[in-house]
């Protein structure tokens, strides 16, 4: 299978000698879903900026679906569709004008692109908006505009900086519905995000960066069998405040939660048998965090630690 | 689809959008200079122009006609590129062209020939408007037609240079305020340079917007201040450095690329 995305000792070093990036390797598969994540200023959007050709890099090999950036510039940009992180449309254009003319500057001929915008706008729920200045959406139909604006010349590698970022509940999973859905259809998607959720239940394949290094490079699955302990949150009917649970680490949050730390291998029985066999009543149980922050985090630290000793 | 023709479908897409933008806001765009040579024509031209009589062998208001034609073209060539480019720098549209493979001559081509739209009607217009006060006769409608064009081009690509370098909306007014105007009025467009005292007249042939407006007057009353050959070549000169200039710029990313 082709590599959708192969990026070889990326490094870039802005003006000033701040190095956003320090080589870093990453591969994505054609037909990947793939999360790239990172705390602010880890280097997501200057790696997401060399691949579109809107930052130059330092040194290093890009190359999408084997286009070369530096010998195939034209080439790599027709594989690829950008959604950014900013609405960085012309405010005063009409939502059809922004799409057909961001599909003319692909070389699609009017005509055609005026189909896709049929297309692509009324899958995204946009047609009635389509000769409206953009100025007139809301924050989430200006999202949808720019993922249709990335889509209508049909890219091979769908790239969204932070697609979700300030898009309500409602929104965001009809997003994600659409995503999975061309996904399957064939295309690539690489994905940041801060929302560590939507990576989990969008994606197959996940990429920590931090520091301008790619910490990990791995699936979501063997990410997930690194997780040794999870903390669940418990909440009883009242009157229970004097129960124990011996073999876990428990707290109370408030009068009626617990909070219980479960080793992976130990399981939930245990905790069960010792709640009912002092008479507690559960009414509801949940993860206190999403597992994959927990791994963020720990790994995202354990990077800091070994680049600090090394120094 | 060969490149060639994807390119140019990006290039007719870049001018469209120019096009569309300045027709859009056509009160900001096209109505100021009809009303500004309106007055021009009726101050200096009616008012004043009366009390002078002629200028090398022609009424004054004939002999201003075709300078303020030319200044138009000057202005609003310069000013539709500048404030566009800038505008989509600064809203950060202008990433929705980096990020294709339109090529850099389809960019500056498509700016530059919105702008070179703009000071055509803008010319129209004024031509139209100069009816009314004169009957105006065209000797060379050629040397017009292509003085007309290498000046909107080059001002255009005058326009797309000042929008890469600038930074705030006061950079791309500082030009056409401190530079542009002072060249435009000591340019010819209200007095025959050969009025002026010798050095002067050196003084000025440095000023390339002399030849502008002087190969304009040639075509319109067939008379010039300077050599026709000379003034088109110095127009084709500046045109080639100037776009050379963009092209270099664009490519490298200068104001546009991290």
């Amino acid at each position: 299978m082709t590599n959708a995305l192969e990026i070889k000792g990326l490094r870039k070093v802005y003006k000033g000698g701040f190095e956003a990036l320090k080589g870093i390797d990453l591969t994505v598969q054609e037909g990947d879903f793939y999360a790239l994540l990172g705390p602010n200023g880890a280097g997501k959007s200057t790696t997401i900026g060399v691949i579109s050709s809107l930052v130059n890099k330092t040194e290093g090999k890009v190359t999408v679906f084997g286009y070369d950036l530096d010998t195939q510039l034209a080439d790599l940009k027709r594989q690829i569709g950008l959604v950014p992180q900013e609405f960085n449309f012309n405010q005063f254009e009409t939502v059809r004008q922004i799409v057909v003319n961001q599909a003319g500057y692909y070389g699609v001929p009017r005509k055609l692109a005026h189909q896709r915008s049929e297309k692509y706008l009324k899958q995204l729920g946009l047609w009635d908006k389509r000769d409206q200045p953009a100025r007139a959406l809301s924050g989430g139909m200006k999202r949808r505009l720019m993922i249709a604006r990335a889509l209508l010349h049909e890219p091979k590698l769908l790239i969204l900086d932070e697609p979700t970022a300030g898009v309500d509940i409602e929104l965001r999973r009809s997003m994600w519905d659409y995503l999975t859905q061309i996904n399957k259809e064939g295309i690539t998607i690489i994905l940041t995000t801060h929302y560590l959720e939507e990576a989990e239940m969008l994606c197959r394949n996940i990429g920590i960066i931090d520091a301008g290094r790619i910490v990990e490079n791995t699936s979501i699955k063997k990410l997930l069998t690194q997780l040794s302990r999870e903390t669940f949150i418990l909440d009883l009917a009242e009157g229970h405040k004097d129960i124990s649970i011996d073999g876990f680490d428990s707290r109370w949050s408030d009068d009626n939660t617990l909070e219980v730390d479960v080793e992976k291998d130990a399981g939930l029985n245990n905790v069960f048998e010792q709640l009912s066999g002092q008479g507690a009543k559960v009414l509801s149980m949940r993860n206190k965090a999403n597992r994959l922050e927990e791994l963020f985090v720990h790994m995202v630290e354990n990077g800091r630690k070994q680049e600090e000793s090394s120094q | 689809m060969s490149n060639a023709s994807a390119n140019i479908i990006a290039l007719k897409t870049i001018w469209i959008k120019e096009c569309t933008r300045f027709l859009r806001i056509w009160v900001q765009t096209l109505v100021p200079p009809a009303i500004t040579m309106t007055l021009y024509f009726v101050i200096f031209g009616s008012i004043v122009g009366e009390r002078i009589g002629t200028m090398s062998g022609v009424t004054y208001m004939e002999f201003i006609v075709p300078g303020l034609i030319m200044m138009s073209v000057i202005t609003n060539s310069y000013s539709n590129v500048a404030s566009s480019f800038f505008s989509a720098k600064f809203q950060r549209n202008i990433e929705e062209m980096l990020v294709s493979p339109v090529p850099t001559w389809a960019i500056i081509l498509g700016y530059v020939g919105g702008g070179m739209a703009r000071a055509m009607i803008v010319a129209v217009i004024v031509t139209f408007v100069s009816f009314m006060f004169v009957d105006i006769s065209i000797a060379h409608i050629g040397y017009v037609i292509l003085t007309v064009v290498l000046t909107s081009t080059l001002f255009a690509l005058g326009g797309l240079l000042n929008g890469v370098f600038g930074k705030t909306f006061d950079d791309i007014s500082i030009v056409p305020t401190f530079v542009l105007t002072p060249l435009t009025y000591l340019g010819g467009v209200f007095y025959s340079v050969s009025l002026l005292p010798e050095f002067w007249q050196n003084v000025s042939m440095a000023n390339p917007i002399l030849y502008m407006v002087n190969g304009f007057r040639y075509g319109f009353l067939g008379q010039s201040d300077v050599g026709i050959a000379t003034a088109m070549w110095v127009l084709i000169a500046f045109n080639v450095v100037f776009f050379s200039g963009a092209y270099y710029l664009l490519e490298k990313g200068k104001g546009i690329r991290s």
